[in-house]
C-alpha cells in the first residue's frame, strides 16, 4: 500500500509532503543497491560472453561495471516516476541476466555456478 | 521534458555533491600530496636522505637482502625521485599482515637507520582506505563517495549548459553568485582531469567491488584471474641444493634492452641462494602510460633468460592505462606539476561546491529568521574540511619535526597527532559556529603552520632551505616551497576574511530581499547557472 503510493510520487522536484521523501528514498534504493546490482550484472554477463580471452573479458567487464552503475544512478533520478526508475533498471537487467546464464551454461554446462 | 531533466540533474547534483562532499574533499586533498609521495617520505626521513643520483648497481642491495630475506623478496629500485632502496618480503609471524618491509642504502646495502614514521604514505593510504578502521570498510566507503562524485560530475556537466562561458566568468564580491562562478570555473578548468580522476580511481578498486566476473569465469580457480593479469603464481619451491645467486645488474640491464631502454621499476628474487632461484625484473613507469605487468623472467643461478610475462591485449592495456593514470607515475617534473595543479582545482572544486551550498542555505535562514540544524551542521563540518584539514596535514608534517625519535610507537603518534589535531579543529569550528571568526581562525592556523614549516625544518634538520636551495636538491626543497606557498595563500585568505568582517553580512542581507520567494532552493542553481 506503502509502496504503491510511493512508486507514483512524481518528479524529485515536485512538491508532495512526505510522499515526496518516500519517492526520493525509493529512487536512491534503486540508484544504490539497484544501480550496483546491474553494473555487477554487467560485469558478469560481459565476463562470460565476450569473445576475448577471459581475463581481458572479465577486465572490460568489470570497467563497463563502473560506467554502468553511473549511468544508472543518472537514469533513476532522471525517470518521470519512481516506479519508472526501476522498471528501467529491470528491462536492463532481463537482457543482461540471460546474458549471463548463456554464458555460464556455454562454458560449464550448467546454469548455476 | 527537457527543463524536468536540468532541474532533476541540478538536484541530484546538489545532493550526491554535499553528502559525500566532506569526504570527497580529503580524498582529493591527501591525493593530491600523494603524487609527492616518495619526496614526502624523503624530507619526513630527511636524516636518511642521500644526495646526489641513484647509484647505477643493485648488487648492495640484493647481497644484503639474500640474507635477510632468504625466502624471497621484491625490492622496489631507486630512481630520479626515490633515492633509497625499498623492499619487503613475506615472513611468518611479521606485523602489517604478515609482511616484512626494509629501506636500505643503494650504496652499500645497509639497513638505513631513519626515524620512525608512515612518511608519505599516510597521505596516500588515507586517500583510498581512511584510517581506524579495517582498510576493506574504508575501500568500500571512498568508492561509495567516488561514485557519488561521478554521478555529480556528470549531473554537473547536465546542470551548466554553458561550460564554454563558465571558464571565462567570474563575477567577484557578490556573494553566492561568485561561489557559482568560482565553482564552475574550477570544475570547467579541469573537467577532463575531474572525470578521468574520478573514474580511474573506481577502476583501481574495482576487483574488490565487482568481484563476481572472475569468479564466473575462473570457476573452482580463485587465483586464477590475479595470477593471470598480474602475475602473483607461486615461485615455485626450493629445490634444497645451495647455488650461488647470478649478478644481478646485468640481468637488469638485459631486460631494459628488451623494454628499448626503460628503466626496470623493481626486481623480485625468489629462493636466492638455492638452485631454482628465480630472479623476475619488471618494469618501471618510465616512458609509458600504462602500469600493466611488464616481466623478464631469469633463471637465478645462470642467469638464463626463461620468459617475458605480461598480458599486451587492449583490455589489459586498458586497465593499466587507466591504472597508470590515476597514479600518474609516468609524469615528468612539468607534467606532474600540471596534475598537482588540476588536482588542487579538484578540492577547491569540492570545497567550493561544499560552501555554496551553506551560502545559498544562509539566505534562506536570514529570510526565515532562524538557522535549522541542517545548515550548523554543514557549517561547522565544511569549516573543519576546508580550513581544518590543511591545518591538520601540516601540523602532522610539523610532528614529524617535533616527537623524539625514540618514541615508541613513534610513526603512530605522528598519525595519532594529525587526528588530534583534526578533531580538536572540529571542536572549535562547532563553537564558532555561525560566523567567519571561526574560518580566519583555522585559515590562520593553517597558514602559520604552513609558512612555519621550512623555518621548523630549519631548526631540527641538516636539509632546510639553506642548504637545499644552493645545492639544487629539488626533492627536499619543493615540500619546504609547495607547504609554504599553500600557507601563504591560506593565510592570505585568513586576512581578506578578517578584513571583510562586516560587509557579508549586508550583502546576504541584500541577496535575500532580491530572491525570488517562488523559487524552490534546489532549482536556484540551475537557474543562476543560466
Amino acid at each position: 500500500m506503502t509502496v504503491g503510493v510511493a512508486l507514483r510520487v512524481r518528479g524529485i522536484n515536485e512538491s508532495g509532503g512526505r510522499w515526496r521523501a518516500v519517492g526520493i528514498a525509493v529512487r536512491v534504493a534503486a540508484a544504490v543497491l539497484g544501480g550496483y546490482a546491474l553494473a555487477t550484472l554487467s560485469s558478469v554477463a560481459l565476463a562470460v560472453t565476450l569473445p576475448m580471452a577471459r581475463a581481458d573479458a572479465v577486465l572490460t567487464g568489470m570497467m563497463a561495471g563502473v560506467a554502468v552503475h553511473a549511468a544508472s544512478a543518472i537514469w533513476v533520478f532522471a525517470a518521470r516516476s519512481a516506479a519508472r526508475a526501476w522498471g528501467g533498471l529491470l528491462v536492463a537487467a532481463l537482457p543482461l541476466a540471460a546474458m549471463a546464464l548463456l554464458g555460464q551454461w556455454q562454458a560449464t554446462g550448467r546454469i548455476l555456478p | 521534458m527537457k527543463t524536468g531533466f536540468r532541474q532533476s540533474m541540478a538536484w541530484l547534483h546538489t545532493w550526491s555533491g554535499l553528502l559525500a562532499g566532506w569526504i570527497l574533499f580529503a580524498v582529493f586533498l591527501t591525493g593530491t600530496a600523494s603524487y609527492f609521495r616518495p619526496e614526502i617520505t624523503a624530507w619526513m626521513r630527511s636524516e636518511a636522505y642521500r644526495a646526489g643520483p641513484p647509484t647505477p648497481s643493485a648488487q648492495p642491495m640484493v647481497d644484503a637482502l639474500a640474507r635477510m630475506a632468504p625466502g624471497g623478496f621484491t625490492l622496489l629500485l631507486p630512481d630520479g625521485r626515490e633515492t633509497l632502496g625499498n623492499a619487503y618480503w613475506r615472513e611468518s609471524g611479521a606485523g602489517r599482515r604478515g609482511f616484512r618491509e626494509a629501506i636500505l642504502d643503494p650504496a652499500t646495502g645497509e639497513l638505513v637507520a631513519g626515524r620512525e614514521t608512515r612518511g608519505g604514505e599516510f597521505f596516500f593510504r588515507l586517500h583510498f582506505q581512511l584510517h581506524y578502521m579495517s582498510p576493506l570498510w574504508g575501500r568500500w566507503i571512498v568508492s561509495f563517495c567516488a561514485m557519488m562524485m561521478l554521478v555529480a560530475i556528470i549531473s554537473g556537466i547536465v546542470t551548466h549548459k554553458r561550460i564554454f562561458a563558465d571558464f571565462f566568468t567570474f563575477r567577484p564580491r557578490k556573494g553566492q553568485r561568485s561561489w557559482i562562478d568560482a565553482h564552475a570555473a574550477v570544475a570547467t578548468l579541469a573537467l577532463p582531469y575531474h572525470a578521468m580522476i574520478t573514474f580511474t580511481g573506481l577502476v583501481t578498486l574495482m576487483l574488490m567491488l565487482m568481484p563476481w566476473g572472475m569468479q564466473v569465469a575462473y570457476p573452482g580457480d580463485p587465483r586464477g584471474f590475479s595470477n593471470e593479469v598480474f602475475g602473483r603464481a607461486a615461485a615455485g619451491r626450493p629445490s634444497g641444493r645451495p647455488a650461488p645467486l647470478v649478478p644481478v645488474d646485468p640481468l637488469l640491464a638485459e631486460a631494459s634492452r628488451i623494454w628499448g631502454g626503460a628503466p626496470a621499476g623493481r626486481i623480485a628474487v625468489s629462493h636466492p641462494g638455492d638452485a631454482a632461484a628465480r630472479v623476475e625484473v619488471l618494469r618501471g613507469p618510465e616512458g609509458r602510460l600504462s602500469n600493466q605487468r611488464d616481466a623478464v623472467i631469469f633463471d637465478g643461478v645462470t642467469g638464463a633468460l626463461i620468459a617475458r610475462e605480461g598480458m599486451t591485449s587492449g583490455a589489459a592495456a586498458t586497465h593499466g592505462t587507466m591504472y597508470g593514470l590515476h597514479l600518474g607515475r609516468f609524469a615528468g617534473p612539468v607534467l606532474r606539476a600540471l596534475f598537482f595543479l588540476s588536482a588542487l582545482a579538484g578540492t577547491a572544486m569540492v570545497g567550493t561546491g561544499l560552501v555554496l551550498w551553506a551560502v545559498k542555505e544562509r539566505q534562506a535562514a536570514a529570510k526565515a529568521g532562524r538557522i535549522g540544524f541542517g545548515l550548523g551542521l554543514v557549517e561547522v563540518l565544511n569549516l573543519a574540511t576546508i580550513a581544518g584539514l590543511p591545518a591538520a596535514m601540516a601540523a602532522f608534517l610539523c610532528l614529524n619535526r617535533l616527537l623524539p625519535a625514540g618514541l615508541a610507537g613513534r610513526a603512530d603518534w605522528e598519525v595519532n597527532g594529525f587526528f588530534m589535531v583534526w578533531g580538536t579543529l572540529l571542536l572549535h569550528a562547532a563553537l564558532r559556529l555561525g560566523g567567519r571568526r571561526g574560518w580566519v581562525e583555522q585559515f590562520a592556523l593553517a597558514g602559520l603552520l604552513g609558512l612555519g614549516l621550512p623555518v621548523l625544518n630549519a631548526l631540527t634538520s641538516p636539509w632546510h632551505l639553506g642548504v637545499t636551495l644552493p645545492a639544487g636538491e629539488w626533492r627536499l626543497a619543493g615540500l619546504d616551497l609547495i607547504v609554504a606557498a599553500l600557507g601563504a595563500l591560506l593565510g592570505g585568505a585568513a586576512i581578506l576574511l578578517a578584513r571583510r568582517q562586516d560587509l557579508p553580512a549586508r550583502k546576504v542581507r541584500k541577496m535575500a530581499h532580491g530572491a525570488a520567494p517562488a523559487v524552490p532552493p534546489t532549482m536556484r542553481h540551475g537557474q543562476a547557472a543560466e
